[in-house]
């Protein structure tokens, strides 16, 4: 199983981001667990400092920027 | 025998076959190179280039076309001058905010704010005050990240004031603005609005720094533990960065289209039918209140560059002095409300208040300065 966690303090933009990696998630099919991570000491300890980013089993893919469904895909795969 | 010979004669063969084979996995090979960019994607991006200055460069003779010949409206008429205006500006606007957006977001590519906060790290106050004004004009920043901004500079031992001089200049210097005035007033506004936003950041932050406001961010700040940074995130291929580049004109111009053709709309009302020099006793150098009226009025008032330089381009042209309208426009880009209430998580109200405070007083000098030098 893949853990993605969506990083961000709630912003439009981490909304977004969260819809299009479920989205994603749902589209590939695999076994997947989404999070959102809102506590701000955490969003930090991976180093991230700018919102939204998309972490896929422990690492940071995306910072800043809500990438599209498909990329999303390949991101996750 | 004979088969001896057959079995060299096949060997040269294979030999022959193997040398035919090389150089042709060596052209599949380069085509598997090339595959991985996009061609079609990068010759529509050269045409989009090429055809911009020409496209630009008629625009006039395009807006007096379309008020003229499609609308039919007499020349001369308070309507005509409006709509002439609307359809000169906009596509103007466009045309620029796209070519902007696209040029600074490859450049800012480069800058991603981890790299900056290395280069702020360690900085003294006064130089890191200097560094982080000209540094906020290049990182990509989001009123949003705001806060993990903030928590990483604090963590990493940036001083509050070199962090504020970041914080302030980072949304006031605003390349689509600085670009626009470029594009509507030609380059010496432009530069005397890049440097009045340098120096309020860099001002704001040499007196923040002063007041000794550490004990005013909120504890927990100073608890947090950053973890280090994803080093492969920093680097771009080529693509990758003209992809930033397109994305980030796809999100910008998908945010503020709406604000500036309200902002050009308003405009080109301004432009129709207020008279000549009507704002010149109520904006006007002469009126020393002026200045501060604007901020104050400025400072509750949201919009991006995008949609207030239209009606800033208007204002100048019913006689408005020059220091009045560009404190008018910063009070409202550079102080947002969204963005104090973000900041309110990490800072404490008395830092808030005093963030407004310097700003506010800030624009408000470079205002007058202005007006008194122009």
């Amino acid at each position: 199983m893949k853990k993605l966690q969506i990083l961000g303090p709630g912003c439009p933009k981490c909304t977004e981001l969260a819809k299009r990696t479920e989205a994603a998630a749902k589209a590939a099919g695999g076994d997947f667990e989404v999070e959102k991570v809102s506590d701000l000491s955490k969003i930090m300890a991976f180093g991230v400092m700018m919102t939204p980013a998309l972490v896929v089993d422990g690492e940071v893919k995306v910072v800043g920027q809500v990438p599209s469904v498909e990329e999303i895909k390949k991101m996750i795969a | 025998m004979d088969n001896q010979q057959g079995q060299d004669q096949a060997a040269t063969l294979k030999a022959v076959a193997e040398g035919i084979k090389q150089p042709v996995s060596l052209v599949s090979k380069m085509k598997e190179a090339w595959a991985d960019v996009p061609l079609g994607k990068l010759a529509l991006l050269g045409l989009g280039l090429l055809l911009w200055w020409p496209m630009y460069s008629r625009l006039v003779p395009f807006s007096e076309w379309v008020t003229y010949n499609v609308f039919r409206i007499p020349p001369g008429t308070h309507l005509a001058e409006a709509v002439a205006f609307f359809f000169l500006d906009v596509p103007k606007v466009f045309m620029l905010l796209v070519l902007v957006v696209f040029g600074v977001g490859m450049l800012r590519s480069f800058f991603t704010p981890e790299r900056t906060r290395g280069i702020l790290a360690g900085k003294r106050e006064i130089l890191g005050d200097f560094m982080a004004a000209g540094l906020g004009v290049v990182t990509p920043f989001c009123s949003c990240s705001a806060v993990p901004l903030f928590i990483g500079f604090v963590e990493a031992g940036i001083p509050i004031g070199v962090t504020f001089a970041f914080l302030i200049s980072a949304p006031m210097v605003n390349e689509i603005a600085l670009v626009l005035l470029f594009g509507l007033f030609g380059w010496r506004i432009a530069l005397i609005y890049l440097s009045m936003g340098l120096a309020i950041a860099i001002l704001s932050g040499i007196v923040i720094g002063r007041l000794n406001m550490e004990r005013q961010v909120e504890d927990w700040v100073y608890e947090i533990r950053m973890g280090p940074t994803p080093a492969h995130l920093q680097r771009l291929s080529f693509m990758e960065r003209i992809d930033y580049g397109l994305n980030q004109v796809k999100e910008i111009v998908g945010k503020v289209w709406f604000y500036i053709i309200l902002g050009i709309g308003a405009g080109a009302a301004i432009h129709g039918y207020v008279p000549e020099g009507f704002l010149a006793a109520l904006m006007g150098r002469q009126a020393w209140w002026s200045v501060p009226a604007a901020v104050i009025l400025g400072a509750p008032l949201y919009s991006n560059a995008a949609g207030i330089i239209p009606v800033v381009q208007a204002l100048l042209g019913k006689g408005a002095a020059l220091g009045t309208v560009l404190a008018f426009m910063m009070s409202i880009i550079g102080i947002s409300f969204p963005e104090i209430v973000i900041l309110r998580k990490v800072l404490k109200p008395k830092l808030i208040a005093v963030f407004v405070g310097v700003v506010t007083v800030g624009i408000t000098i470079v205002g007058f300065i202005f007006n008194a030098i122009m």
